[in-house]
């Protein structure tokens, strides 16, 4: 759909304060980017001054670091060490609380807390495919996670198109960016030019269409639709990473017994940082605590990663204990197992991984060293 | 389980060389102690009471290192009268910041710091208790975490294993959600390498992990190295860091090794 056949409008600075106004006054908790500890992280905003105005980011494999803008932009910064899912699947929940009577008996509770109403304001295109997976993956089955449902169901997602890739960034191979997909209430697209600072806004839901009613919107100009447009298309062209031109899922089959693979297990620490920056991982596993009366238990549930070697432990130890499967294990599944599980690929190419990996260990270059293994027809796979 | 319906297990703690920080953290659950006295007979605790019962022990947790011909006998005689043996801190675990001995000539030393090195009775070697005799459990930490201690505890005497991962720190700063201090300010870490623990405390403070949780279960350390010459230390300095709490354990040991060759 383009921006002619929707409502579109624009929004100054002022506009966008108004917008986190009207969301706080609707009773939500909005998170979306600031500034701290040396990155730009995900937090609850208490107004516009919270946000990264004028901050920029410099990307590369391992490496992260805040760079200051001149034109002053909010939303000119690629994917930080968080993503959405610290929110809508957090690192801990609680499921269940088992209490012993006077009488000896167990009474069990399940968690009943009052999920939060949360507004995400700077939901990028990539992030948006992230949510809409893990949405596949935690509600699309036969089991759904009442704790995510109860979340995502209250979310207000405010998206803001990409316009200023990082250098690790590959939506455009993984086909998830720089536009945004469907699934927002209110899309974004951040316009900085002689014109002024100003937001080229759209609604994509009804609730979307009634905030909007609020903020003191003009109509959107054709200068401002064509700036914000050509951004994005720009934004496309400036991809720092790519996969290769091959099907992924196939290139994964193929090359189980690569010698890549080697290669990357003498540099993978196994400490599970991209799995927990990554916006699809959804691995748990569960924790039962008693106190010390043992008259009070409780089950928590928390993040787990493929890359923790406890994490496939069986009676004899663990399934996966070399580094060489457990990265294996995590880069097939993501890019080729998650089609036949999922329906689609487990990856965003928002490059959290690459960035906050400490040695570095890039996918895509990984991916593209596998595909000339296979080209070259070193590798044969097992099916 | 209701205290009356059994007798109260006998909880026992030991102290070999160390600095007595560990024993300290059972005392600093304030809160928790009370309760703890209720569910446990604290039979020998000398750190809280010079009033002693003898063994047999359900639970000992054991302190410090192996350091003297003595401490030998001892830590057999601890272990044939508990029923489980659990090690607490860096010093039981993996030798301690005494384990430096084993890195240098102790008759040298004695004899440049004690007036008579003669009244000294030492072994040539700091070394964990599991060395010596079997262990059920070693708690990691310099010191160790007060919330792991209790559900050690609190574990043991729910008949469960304790939930203590033993993965990386790095699990812990992005779980609380700390921003990689690595990554993003090119600070020198120990976080990818060792064990959690202490729910990240130093990268939290914006400080690098020095490693005082010991090895995690899955190092790579020749892959992390290079990164802590990157951010600034030099061959010293990562020797220093592999050799302070946790110097006699074997991936930090093999690594400072490592690192004096180059």
């Amino acid at each position: 759909m383009t921006d002619d056949e929707v409502a579109t409008a624009v929004l100054d600075k002022d506009g966008l304060d108004a917008l986190i106004a009207v969301l706080v006054a609707r009773g939500r908790t909005v998170v979306g980017p600031t500034v701290r500890d040396g990155a730009i992280v995900l937090a609850e905003l208490s107004d516009g001054a919270d946000l990264p105005y004028g901050w920029g980011v410099e990307l590369e494999a391992g490496l992260y670091r805040l760079r200051a803008r001149e034109d002053g932009a909010a939303f000119a910064h690629s994917a930080g060490p968080q993503s959405w899912k610290t929110f809508l699947h957090p690192p801990r929940v609680r499921q269940w609380t088992a209490l012993r009577g006077a009488d000896g008996a167990l009474v069990m509770t399940a968690d009943a807390s009052v999920p939060p109403s949360y507004a995400f304001l700077g939901v990028r295109p990539c992030d948006l495919r992230a949510i809409a997976i893990q949405d596949r993956v935690l509600t699309g089955g036969m089991y759904s996670d009442p704790a995510y449902v109860g979340r995502r169901e209250r979310a207000f997602l405010v998206a803001v198109e990409c316009t200023e890739p990082g250098a690790t960034c590959f939506c455009v191979s993984m086909g998830s960016g720089p536009a945004a997909g469907p699934g927002y209430d209110l899309a974004l697209t951040e316009v900085v030019d002689g014109d002024g600072h100003r937001f080229l806004v759209r609604a994509g839901s009804a609730e979307g269409e009634s905030v909007l009613a609020e903020l003191p919107a003009r109509v959107a100009d054709a200068a401002t639709r064509t700036a914000a447009r050509d951004r994005v298309a720009e934004a496309a062209d400036r991809m720092g990473r790519s996969m290769p031109l091959v099907d992924l899922q196939v290139l994964m089959r193929e090359t189980l017994t690569a010698e890549r693979w080697d290669d990357v297990a003498a540099r993978c620490l196994t400490c599970g940082n991209c799995t927990m920056a990554c916006p699809t991982c959804f691995c748990t596993s569960v924790e039962d605590v008693t106190d010390l009366t043992g008259d009070h238990a409780e089950r928590w549930r928390h993040w787990e990663s493929c890359f923790d070697r406890d994490f496939s432990h069986l009676p004899t130890g663990p399934v996966r204990d070399s580094s060489h499967s457990r990265y294996r294990q995590w880069a097939t599944h993501k890019l080729g197992t998650w089609h036949d599980q999922f329906g689609s690929s487990g990856c965003v190419g928002c490059g959290r991984c690459i960035v906050w990996c400490p040695v570095g260990i890039d996918i895509t270059e990984e991916a593209h060293a596998l595909n000339r293994e296979w080209e070259s027809g070193a590798a044969e796979g097992t099916r | 389980m209701p205290t009356d319906a059994r007798r109260r297990p006998r909880l026992a703690v030991w102290k070999f060389a160390s600095c007595d920080g560990c024993q300290l953290t059972l005392l600093d659950c304030e809160d928790e102690l009370l309760a703890l006295a209720d569910h446990l007979d604290i039979a020998h605790f000398l750190e809280a009471s010079s009033a002693t019962a003898p063994g047999p022990y359900d639970l000992s947790l054991v302190e410090g290192s192996v350091t003297t011909a003595q401490d030998v006998e001892r830590i057999h005689h601890i272990r044939a009268v508990s029923r489980r043996l659990v090690t607490i801190g860096a010093c039981a675990t993996a030798g301690g910041v005494q384990a430096l001995r084993n890195y240098a000539d102790v008759a040298e030393y004695q004899a440049v710091v004690y007036a008579r090195p003669d009244y000294v009775a030492t072994l040539a070697t700091s070394t964990p208790i599991s060395t010596h005799v079997p262990v059920d459990f070693e708690l990691r930490g310099c010191p160790i975490d007060r919330r792991q201690l209790l559900e050690v505890i609190t574990a043991h005497l729910a008949g469960r294993t304790p939930n203590v991962p033993a993965h990386s720190v790095c699990f812990e700063c992005k779980q609380r959600g700390t921003v990689c201090v690595t990554v993003a300010h090119g600070t020198p870490c120990l976080g990818p390498v060792t064990h959690a623990g202490c729910g990240a405390v130093c990268p939290t403070y914006g400080r690098g992990c020095y490693g005082c949780f010991g090895p995690s279960d899955s190092t790579n350390l020749p892959a992390l190295v290079p990164l802590l010459h990157r951010d600034g230390m030099d061959t010293l300095d990562v020797v220093r860091v592999l050799r302070t709490f946790n110097a006699a354990a074997p991936e930090f040991d093999a690594a400072a090794r490592k690192e004096l060759e180059r």
